[in-house]
């Protein structure tokens, strides 16, 4: 066996959903734990006080400005994580916590927000939310591909994840708006649907085969945008949804 | 990559004489997924259904042969068959999909399995993806004026659309049949359409159209270990007749010829986005 990468997951403010959903890769969570990456930090799951230094720092939740331990926490993530991935919807958009104005029991003070990336640099973004076990699986495998397979599996890993990195230079704010600013202003939706699939909280409906957002129920998870086959769609990669599938498949099991 | 990976390639109708009275072309769609339902391959299979605006479908999940039989033909509009894919396996706890979909709604397929983003539980659940061969889709209200307008035709009283030869053609219930040349239709296209590279669903477990088979037959390309298995299984149960795909007129040559031609014009669309405006492009999806 190669030797195993290091993954920690870093929680700021989320409601660790984020977590559960890795959880919810059942056995699976094993198979990766066991053969492929050794989670050296996870306040909920592993005893360890202090981020020590790893591969991949998992974060997830958004900034809280007012709260000095948070943004201590995500510049250490920084400085101790060759790759820092946003892990859901609060880490790379702000997601819910946007709209937070304080005022809750018992640190009325905490109201201000922002997603990782306002404060540091970020190297790839899982949106959603919750994002979900298979995405973040895919992405354990092709991190760990990456770092510890041969130049075949490095350079297909790249390939993956390279619009996962896109997403990470694009920005750090996102909603269902940016279906309208990317895709549908840009003359590019083919009304497929994978915008509405995807959105958690139903916010976009099918009128006469297109999108339509409802503004007020948005909660900026970024999934829309992320699923839509006219965000990003790189041939080489999705041409080869059997191979890679049967790769996934084959390393899980 | 005009024409994709595939395994093999032929033409064929269903044997099922109720199944062929509504369908397309050679009823490929709906006889293999009745058949897969049959057999627990699927199940269930999310199709354009009927809607309360005529040949305007809606997306939706058939676990019955009587649904299925509800949405054979084809509609000349869109139909968002990926908005269901998630309920599929929430709403109606589907652990093996069936889904049929223009190039564009398998690459969506194909996105929500590699990259499950908003897809939760979706990757593995994917049982069989039929994809249609497509030219150009058009907005309900295109499809309206086409009929309507250029056919001179209630949308009510049409029994049947198709696109071939050329022309667009409409038969009504009362027998009558009226066709335009497509250089009236093309307008009315839907603009995203423009920068589809895909004619004959690449990316499907199994794709199938009218075009290179005679009429009321269809060309079905079998293109994964998914697809292959449905596909020999109800070859075996004697859903379908085939013929070799060099035995029938127009033949492959003519599938060829309309998917080069369609990425060619498209590739052509995408270029000319990158210096639509001055010293400023519009996005290319696929960089
Ligand atoms: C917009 C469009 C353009 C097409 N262009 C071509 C072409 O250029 N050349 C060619 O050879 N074939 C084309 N086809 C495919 C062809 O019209 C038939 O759909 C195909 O041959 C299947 O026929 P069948 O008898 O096997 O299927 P059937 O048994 O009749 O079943 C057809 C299935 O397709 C589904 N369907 C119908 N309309 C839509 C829609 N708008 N979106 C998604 N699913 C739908 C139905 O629900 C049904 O399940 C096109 C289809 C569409 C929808
Ligand atoms: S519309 Fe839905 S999927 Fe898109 S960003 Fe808003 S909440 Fe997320
Ligand atoms: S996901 Fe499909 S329907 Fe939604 S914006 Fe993108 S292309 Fe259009
Ligand atoms: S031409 Fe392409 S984008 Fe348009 S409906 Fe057909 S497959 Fe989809």
């Amino acid at each position: 066996m190669v030797e195993k990468i290091t993954v920690g997951h870093v929680h700021l403010s989320g409601c660790t959903g984020c977590l559960v959903s890795f959880a919810d890769n059942y056995e699976g969570l094993f198979k990766i734990l066991d053969d492929y990456a050794d989670l050296v930090y996870a306040l909920t799951l592993v005893d360890v006080r202090q981020i020590p230094e790893m591969d991949v720092a998992l974060v997830e939740g958004s900034v809280c400005l007012q709260d000095k331990s948070s943004v201590e926490e995500i510049r250490e993530a920084r400085e101790k994580a060759k790759i820092v991935v946003a892990l859901g919807g609060c880490a790379a958009y702000g997601n819910i916590t946007r709209f937070c104005r304080g005022g809750q029991w018992n640190q009325p003070q905490m109201e201000s927000y922002v997603p990782i990336g306002e404060l540091i640099d970020v190297d790839l973004y899982i949106p959603g939310c919750a994002p979900t076990p298979q995405q973040i699986r895919n992405v354990c495998i092709m991190a760990y591909l990456l770092l510890k397979g041969t130049d075949e599996q490095k350079e297909l890993a790249g390939a993956y994840l390279k619009p996962l990195m896109d997403l990470a230079q694009r920005g750090d704010e996102a909603c269902g708006c940016d279906l309208m600013y990317d895709v549908i202003n840009q003359g590019l939706c083919m009304g497929c649907g994978s915008c509405a699939a995807a959105c958690p909280v139903r916010a976009v409906s099918m009128e006469y085969g297109k999108p339509n957002i409802d503004r007020d129920l948005c909660i900026k998870c970024g999934a829309c945008y992320a699923q839509c086959p006219r965000s990003f769609f790189n041939f080489d990669v999705m041409n080869e949804f059997e191979g890679i599938s049967e790769l996934i498949k084959g390393v899980m099991e | 990559m005009v024409l994709g990976n595939y395994k093999s390639v032929v033409a064929a109708r269903s044997t099922d004489n109720e199944i062929l009275k509504g369908a397309q072309d050679g009823g490929i769609v709906t006889q293999l997924f009745a058949y897969a339902l049959e057999e627990g391959i699927i199940d269930g299979a999310i199709v354009a259904g009927p809607s309360d605006e005529p040949w305007k479908p809606e997306p939706v999940i058939a676990t019955s042969k009587a649904e299925l039989l509800a949405a054979r033909g084809t509609r000349y509009t869109l139909s968002p068959n990926i908005s269901l894919l998630k309920e599929a396996t929430r709403s109606y706890g589907l652990d093996r999909i069936g889904i049929v979909g223009t190039p564009c709604q398998m690459q969506a397929v194909r996105k929500a399995q590699l990259y499950p983003i908003g897809m939760r539980d979706v990757p593995d659940k994917i049982a069989l993806a039929v994809g249609i061969f497509c030219m150009e889709n058009f907005p309900y209200q295109g499809l309206e004026a086409m009929v309507e307008d250029h056919c001179n035709v209630k949308l009510e009283s049409v029994k049947k659309l198709d696109i071939g030869k050329g022309k667009f053609w409409a038969y009504t219930e009362r027998g009558a049949v009226a066709q335009i040349p497509l250089k009236v239709t093309h307008k009315y296209e839907q603009p995203g359409c423009h920068v589809c590279l895909d004619y004959v669903s690449n990316l499907a477990d199994v794709s199938t159209g009218s075009v290179g088979a005679p009429d009321g037959w269809s060309t079905v390309f079998v293109r994964t270990k998914n697809g292959e298995n449905a596909w020999s299984k109800a070859i075996g149960a004697g859903c379908f007749e085939t013929k070799p795909i060099e035995e029938v007129k127009p033949g492959l040559d003519l599938v060829k010829k309309l998917a080069t031609d369609k990425i060619t014009k498209n590739q052509k669309t995408l270029d000319e986005r990158a210096t639509f405006g001055v010293g400023k492009g519009l996005r290319n999806p696929y960089l």
